[in-house]
This record gives C-alpha cells, structure tokens and sequence, in this order.
C-alpha cells in the first residue's frame, strides 16, 4: 500500500489524502491573456511541484515539495512560505 | 501445430520477411518527422504517405513501437460523446476502424459488443438522455435503457450493485467495440513502412531546433536531423517535448492504471461501463477480464502500478459483479495519461511555425487512433488544422473556448 507523511500524525495510507495540486500565486490586474495562461497552464513535464494536498481524517491541509518523477516527497512547506498578500 | 510451421521450423534459412525491417541510418533531413510511434504516430504516417503522397518521413520512437499509451488502453472504440465536435470527430473514427482489417490486410480483431454506460443515479440519467440526444442528432446509435433490458443484456451483473447503488438504467452504443491494441499499431506501421516511411526505433528526441519562430529541426540520441516540420504525437510525454520549445500547455500527467484478469471461458458479449462506480470492463478474445478505472490521484511521471488500484477496482467490480471474487488478477500496468481540463484533445497547428500537436489525449485517445492520423497528416500536408479538429485547436483555452467534454468521460475524474 502507497502511504505519505502526514505532517501532523505521520505515515498514513495514500487513500486517506485529497490531491490539490500545485501551489500557485494568481496574477493580480493582468490582461486576460495572462489571466488564461494563470487558469489552464500547467508545469506538465517532471520537476519537483510545490502542491497542496489535503488529509481527510485529520481535515490537516498541508504543503509539499514532491518530484514527479520519482514520486519523493523532497520537503514539508510551512504554509506561511507561500502566503501573498490580496490588495485591498 | 499447422504443417506450414513444421516444414518452417525444420528450414536452415527462415526467409519470411520480418514485419519491420532493420533499422537504418537516420538520414540527414526528412521533409516531416513524426515524435512518437504508438497508434496515432504510425496513422498519421500512413495517411501522410497514402493520401498526401509525403514519403520522406521519419517516425522516431524512444522505446519500440506501440509500447506506449497504445498497448496500454482497455482498446475501447465508440463515439458517444456528450458534444457535437466530440460525436462528429469520435465517429469518423469508429468508421475507420471498421474497415481497417481489410485495408492492412491484418486482422486487428475488431469485435462490435455493444456499450452500456450504466447509471446509478438521477444526475447520471441526465446526462444519458443528454448524451443519447446529442447522438441521435448526429446520426450515432444511442440510447437510453432501462434496468430490464439491462437485465436481459448483462444477466450476470447484480443490478442491485451489492443494494447501495441500485443501477436505475444506462446509456446503450451498439457500435461499441475493443480491438487488439497493438494490431492497429503494426497494422498503420507497416502500410506506412511499405510507402516509403522510416521507422527509428529506440531514438530518442532530445531537442527540437528553431530559427525565427520556426522549426528547422530535431536532436537525437542518434545524431542531428534537419526537417522543415515536425509532429508531435507522444501522449503522455507531450510536456517533455513542449518544454524544448517553451511551449506552454494545460495538459497534466496521471498515471492510469489497468488489470486483466486470469482467462475464463466467454461469458461476457457486452462492454460495461459504471462512471458512478469509476469502472469498466470487457472480456478480451483470449477470455482474460480487461478491467480499468480513474486516473491516480496525483500528478506523476511513471508507469509503476501500484496495489491501491487493484483493491479499490475490485472493491466496485465485485459490487456489479460478485462471482469475479474468484478470479485472479493475472497482470496489471498503468500508461501516462496526457489531461486536458476540458477532456479534450489538443490537435493542430501550435504558435511554432512547423510544430504540430496531437496531445491532451488523456484517457481517450486509442479510439481515435485513426481519425487523429488522418486529421494531423491532412493538417501537416496543408499547414491548416483540418476542420474537424478545429474544435481542438490549441489556442482554445486563451480564447476561453473550451469542449466541455467531462460528461462524456468513460469514467468520472
């Protein structure tokens, strides 16, 4: 069975996690072609993502640094890491 | 064991043409070069050379043909989409496929079987009737049954599914069909072998050259090539080619997993499919239960398998099918699906002069093996994306002109 570290009890079946996807900071008072590009573009090929993932039984989000490659899990993010601040 | 075979075996020089030659030289430049040798790679050669008369092409596959996404699928052909761009374009295809035994001269096992997408649900029955409708207007059989034809039809599935997703009724495609995957692959090849295409094996493209916002070229594991246009059809590598060109696409990779089953005795005439339930299945020729579901829960580059997928498939398969608690997963893999937010391709002309794509097929491309090839090379040959594919065009999503194809997905995602 596929299991992830959960950062706030540890290894847990892969099952017990909701996949976000990947960390990322909107555009703010862009044209609507970098707007397009913010909604549907993605980092397609392999690299290692910073991406949001959820775990149900504790409802504990939590950010990661994963190759997509190789499956690893390279660092746990603190939250306050990728925080931005929305302008009034 | 035939006679022919004997005699054969007994020969000191076995002088039966192979079904792909020895590998050459690559050559210095080719007029197309072709990324990718799975079904649609090899299609779109064949119809390149057939009916455009464009032979100096070379197809370059890193691993060997068909051993990608093509031999990969669950080989489920049929056309009942949820829009009009994705009926019209699906059933080409399907017609094509048809008649693709007698045009190879190669028998790709086309079996018609008959296609149930069942539905446990009121919003599911929606989009059946919703479906049924669209296809009915472009001429599609297509329709809306009820759990007493199902009955009828499936007589070993429990329509009660275990009694806590009763199956309410389901959208029937009578022209549902499963094909020997690899078949079509070697079928393609080999026509487009014998019209002049190369074919190279283990090569691996390793950049793509441009000059002034066009292409002049690719790199290879085997030395340069100079091409003045180039074709990418590679599935589940496609970010890894876009990214030579800093092209950038919607498409994400998740790996999707699928299993077969020991072989049985045929029993089973129909395709099933539960979206509700994320499963589907089919009985192969040799009697093995091909069996599938969603794509894996998270981005990932690889084709490993994984025991998730086969406990939770047989979790639900064994809810619709209780007796299959006997059978023994005989063999289980998984392919890179390419997906689109919409659940649609990505096909045509690309802002690179002489790039084209044919990507975003996540889990829907082997049924449109045929029409992609014939739609890309007539794309290529001309330099204008053909107009069936014209829905798929790349720019779609910076025109915020998306398919809206997720209701028509064989299972939910």
């Amino acid at each position: 069975m596929k299991l992830l570290d959960c950062p706030l009890i540890g290894r847990r079946p892969i099952s017990e996690f909701d996949y976000v996807g990947e960390v990322r900071k909107p555009p703010v008072d862009c044209d609507t072609a970098t707007w397009a590009a913010f909604v549907f573009n993605r980092q397609g090929a392999p690299s290692v993502l910073r991406e949001r993932w959820y775990h149900r039984p504790t409802g504990y989000w939590f950010i990661l640094d994963r190759d997509t490659l190789t499956d690893e899990v390279k660092a746990i993010v603190d939250a306050r890491e990728v925080r931005y601040d929305i302008p009034a | 064991m035939s006679w022919k075979l004997l005699k054969y075996g007994f020969k000191r020089s076995h002088d039966e043409p192979r079904f792909f030659p020895e590998p050459k030289e690559l050559k210095s430049h080719y007029d197309v070069v072709i990324i990718g040798g799975g079904g649609h790679g090899m299609a779109c050669a064949y119809y390149l050379a057939k009916e455009h008369g464009i032979t100096n092409v070379a197809v370059l596959e890193q691993g060997y043909i068909g051993g990608g996404n093509t031999g990969r699928n669950t080989t489920i052909v049929r056309s009942n989409y949820l829009t009009p761009e994705g009926v019209k374009f699906y059933d080409t295809s399907v017609k094509l496929f048809e008649d693709l035994s007698d045009e190879f001269d190669l028998n790709i096992f086309y079996s018609t079987r008959g296609h149930f997408t069942l539905a446990h649900t009121d919003s599911a029955m929606r989009t059946m009737r919703w479906r049924a409708e669209v296809n009915k207007h472009y001429g599609i059989d297509s329709e809306v049954v009820g759990r007493d034809e199902i009955g009828k039809a499936v007589p070993y599935m429990d329509l009660e599914c275990a009694g806590h997703t009763p199956v309410m009724g389901a959208l029937y495609h009578a022209p549902g069909s499963v094909a020997r995957h690899d078949a079509v692959a070697w079928g393609y090849a080999r026509g487009a072998y014998n019209r002049g295409v190369e074919i190279h094996q283990r090569t691996r493209v390793t950049d793509i050259r441009t000059r002034d916002g066009r292409v002049i070229g690719v790199d290879t594991d085997r030395g340069a090539i100079s091409c003045g246009k180039v074709i990418s059809m590679v599935a589940g590598s496609t970010p890894r080619i876009t990214e030579m060109l800093n092209l950038p696409t919607p498409i994400e990779i998740f790996p999707l997993q699928a299993c077969v089953s020991e072989p049985v005795k045929p029993f089973m005439d129909t395709i099933v499919v539960s979206g509700s339930l994320h499963v589907y299945v089919s009985q192969s020729s040799r009697g093995e239960m091909v069996m599938g579901a969603s794509v894996d829960p998270s981005v990932l580059h690889s084709t490993r398998s994984s025991f998730d997928f086969v406990e939770g498939l047989a979790d639900q398969m064994v809810d619709l099918f209780p007796f299959m608690s006997r059978l023994k997963v005989m063999r289980q893999w998984a392919g890179m699906s390419d997906m689109t937010p919409d659940f649609a391709p990505i096909m045509g002309k690309t802002p690179i002069e002489g790039f084209y794509l044919d990507a975003g097929w996540g889990t829907w491309g082997f049924k449109a093996t045929p029409v992609s090839g014939k739609t890309m090379a007539w794309t290529a040959a001309n330099d204008q994306t053909h107009e069936l594919i014209e829905p798929f065009r790349y720019s779609r999503f910076a025109d915020f002109d998306l398919v809206g194809e997720k209701g028509a997905a064989s299972v939910g995602h």
